[in-house]
C-alpha cells in the first residue's frame, strides 16, 4: 500500500484507458502520454497496461508501506526517494517507510510514475483510468491508500535499460488531414500547416485551446464522432486539440488528426509552447 | 435503399463513412444495418464501430496502409443484400416530473409562446423520438422528433449546474441530462430513471434506433420511483416495435 502525504498539482491514476464503451458516450482517458507511461511500466517489466499515477508539473509526496520497486519516466520533476536525488527511466528498489517526492520541474509536462505490478485501485469498465462520472474520484487526494500487489517483490525488470528517444520533445507536431480539411480554403490550409501555435492556458486533460485564431467562416457540422488529437475549429476562430478525457462526439469542423505519437510529445508541452503542425 | 457513401481516413486508425447530411430516420437505419453487418461479419482488426447522425466511424487496431483496400471489403458489405440483421429497436417509456419544482423555465417559455404550459407538456410528452446516437457526456440521448412548436434557443449564459435526469430543450433538439453538468438549454423537467450506470454491463438502456416516449408523472410519483431507482429495482417499462 502507498499512501499519499500531499497529491501534487493534479495526480491521477491512468492505464491506457476505457475502450469499447464510446458508442455509449464514455470518453477513452487513459495516460496522456502513452508513449513515456509505457517506458515506465516495461522497464519495470509490467504489462504496458498497468496503471500508473499521472503527474502533473508538480509531483506528490508518497509514502511506501511495502517493499516493491518502481520507474518514473516522462517529464523530469526531479524526483527523489529519501530527499536523494533518483533517476527517471531507471528501476529503483522502495523499501517499507520509504518517501517519493518530487522537485522543480526540468524538462516536459507529465512525469509516470510506475510502480511493480501496477496500481489495483477501482477498476470501471476494465479501465483503472480515473474520470469524473465514472470512478469515484478523478484525482488522488491527501491520504489516499493506493493498492499495489504487495506479493511482488524486488525489481522484476526484464529490461535494464531502453533508449529513450530523444524526439519525444520536438516541437513539430505531425498531422493527417482531418475530415473538414478540404472545407478550409487554399490560404487557410497553408497558415495552418506553416504557422507557430502557442499553447493558451486553456490546456488540460481534455483539451488544449492555441493562442492564435485562424480567420474562417466555417459553419458547424452536425454533431459527428471525435477522437484525441482532433483539432476542431470553432466558429470564432478558435483552434481546440482534443486530448484523452475528450467527448465521444463534437459539433466543430476537424481540420487537423494528430498522429497517435503526436498526441503523446504535445502531452509534454504546455502554456505558451510553440507548435507547429507538420502534415504527413 | 442504399446511399452515396464518401470514406475518408480519419487519422492512422479509423475510416469514417459518411452519409449524406441531414437528420433522417432512413439513413440511421442504413447506418445501423450497415453496423450490424459489419459486427456480424466480424472483420479482422475492427475495434470499435460508432455511428452519429450521419456518419459511422470504423477504428481498427492496426495502422492502415493501404486505406483503398480497407474500403474496398468495407463498400462491398455496405452494398451487399441486407440479410440476418439481428436488429430489433424498443420503445422504451421514460416518467417526467413537469412540475413547477424542476420545471424551471417552462414558465418563462409559456409565456414566450404563448402556449399555455400544460399544452407545452402535453406537446412534449406525446411525441415518439428517436435515439439517433449517445455522446456528449456518458449516456446522453441524442434525439429526434420534437414538435416545432417546441424550438426553443439556448439560454444565452449555460447553467453552471443542472441537475442530474433534467429535461430540457435546446434550439430543435430535447434531451436528458445523466448526471450533474453544466447545461444552457431551457429546462422543463427531470426524469428519476437512471441513464447511465458505469458499474452495469450495459451502461446505457437504449440505443440508437430505439424509441423514446416521454410519460407525465406527479410530485408524489417521482419520489415513488426515485426511491425505486435507488434500491436499484426499478424496472422500465419497454416494448419491442414491431416493423
Amino acid at each position: 500500500m502507498i499512501r499519499v502525504l500531499k497529491t501534487g498539482l493534479y495526480s491521477s491514476i491512468q492505464d491506457l484507458g476505457r475502450h469499447g464503451y464510446q458508442d455509449y458516450g464514455v470518453p477513452y482517458s487513459g495516460v496522456m502520454d502513452v508513449y513515456s507511461a509505457s517506458i515506465a511500466n516495461i522497464l519495470l517489466g509490467n504489462d504496458v497496461h498497468a496503471a500508473v499515477i499521472e503527474i502533473t508539473m508538480t509531483g506528490p509526496i508518497l509514502e511506501f508501506n511495502c517493499e516493491t520497486s518502481i520507474c518514473i519516466s516522462g517529464a523530469d520533476i526531479s524526483p527523489k526517494i529519501n530527499g536523494t536525488s533518483i533517476k527517471l527511466n531507471k528501476p529503483i528498489l522502495v523499501k517499507s517507510g520509504d518517501v517519493v517526492s518530487f522537485g522543480k520541474l526540468v524538462s516536459g509536462f507529465r512525469s509516470y510514475l510506475a510502480v511493480l505490478g501496477g496500481f489495483k485501485t477501482e477498476n470501471v469498465m476494465n479501465s483503472y483510468s480515473m474520470y469524473q462520472g465514472i470512478t469515484k474520484q478523478s484525482t488522488l487526494f491527501k491520504n489516499d491508500e493506493l493498492l499495489i500487489d504487495t506479493s511482488l517483490k524486488g525489481l522484476g525488470m526484464k529490461h535494464a535499460a531502453i533508449k529513450v528517444i530523444k524526439g519525444h520533445t520536438t516541437n513539430q507536431i505531425e498531422v493527417f488531414k482531418g475530415p473538414e480539411f478540404y472545407k478550409l480554403t487554399k490560404a487557410q490550409q497553408d497558415i495552418l500547416v506553416t504557422q507557430g501555435f502557442t499553447i493558451s492556458k486553456e490546456n488540460n486533460r481534455m483539451a488544449y485551446q492555441l493562442n492564435e485564431p485562424l480567420a474562417n467562416n466555417l459553419e458547424s457540422i452536425i454533431t459527428s464522432s471525435v477522437l484525441p488529437g482532433t483539432v476542431q475549429l470553432t466558429p470564432s476562430g478558435k483552434l481546440i486539440i482534443l486530448m484523452r478525457d475528450c467527448q465521444t462526439t463534437g459539433g466543430y469542423p476537424r481540420v487537423l488528426q494528430l498522429k497517435e505519437a503526436s498526441i503523446n510529445i504535445l502531452a509534454q508541452k504546455f502554456t505558451g509552447n510553440t507548435i507547429y503542425f507538420n502534415l504527413m | 435503399m442504399s446511399y452515396e457513401l464518401t470514406y475518408k481516413p480519419f487519422g492512422e486508425r479509423s475510416v469514417l463513412i459518411e452519409w449524406p447530411l441531414g437528420i433522417d430516420e432512413n439513413i440511421l437505419s442504413d447506418i445501423i444495418v450497415f453496423k450490424e453487418k459489419i459486427k456480424t461479419k466480424n472483420i479482422k482488426g475492427i475495434v470499435e464501430l460508432r455511428s452519429s447522425y450521419n456518419s459511422l466511424l470504423v477504428i481498427y487496431d492496426f495502422v492502415i496502409d493501404t486505406f483503398e483496400d480497407v474500403v474496398f471489403i468495407l463498400n462491398q458489405l455496405y452494398l451487399r443484400k441486407k440479410q440476418d440483421i439481428n436488429f430489433s429497436p424498443k420503445q422504451w417509456k421514460i416518467p417526467v416530473c413537469y412540475e413547477d419544482t424542476f420545471a424551471i423555465d417552462l414558465k418563462e417559455m409559456a409565456t414566450e409562446k404563448g402556449i399555455s404550459q400544460e399544452s407545452i407538456i402535453k406537446m412534449h410528452s406525446s411525441r415518439v423520438y428517436t435515439v439517433y446516437f449517445i455522446g456528449f457526456l456518458p449516456g446522453f440521448m441524442y434525439l429526434g422528433g420534437l414538435n416545432e412548436k417546441l424550438y426553443t434557443p439556448r439560454k444565452s449564459t449555460p447553467r453552471l449546474k443542472v441537475l442530474k435526469g433534467t429535461v430540457a430543450i435546446g434550439g430543435g433538439q430535447t434531451g436528458i441530462y445523466p448526471s450533474e453538468s453544466p447545461g444552457g438549454w431551457n429546462i422543463i423537467g427531470n426524469s428519476p430513471v437512471e441513464f447511465f450506470n458505469p458499474q452495469k454491463e450495459l451502461p446505457c438502456f437504449a440505443n440508437a434506433g430505439d424509441k423514446i416516449v416521454f410519460k407525465p408523472i406527479s410530485l408524489k410519483e417521482y419520489k415513488d420511483i426515485k426511491t425505486l431507482v435507488d434500491a436499484g429495482v426499478y424496472q422500465l417499462e419497454s416494448e419491442v416495435i414491431d416493423d
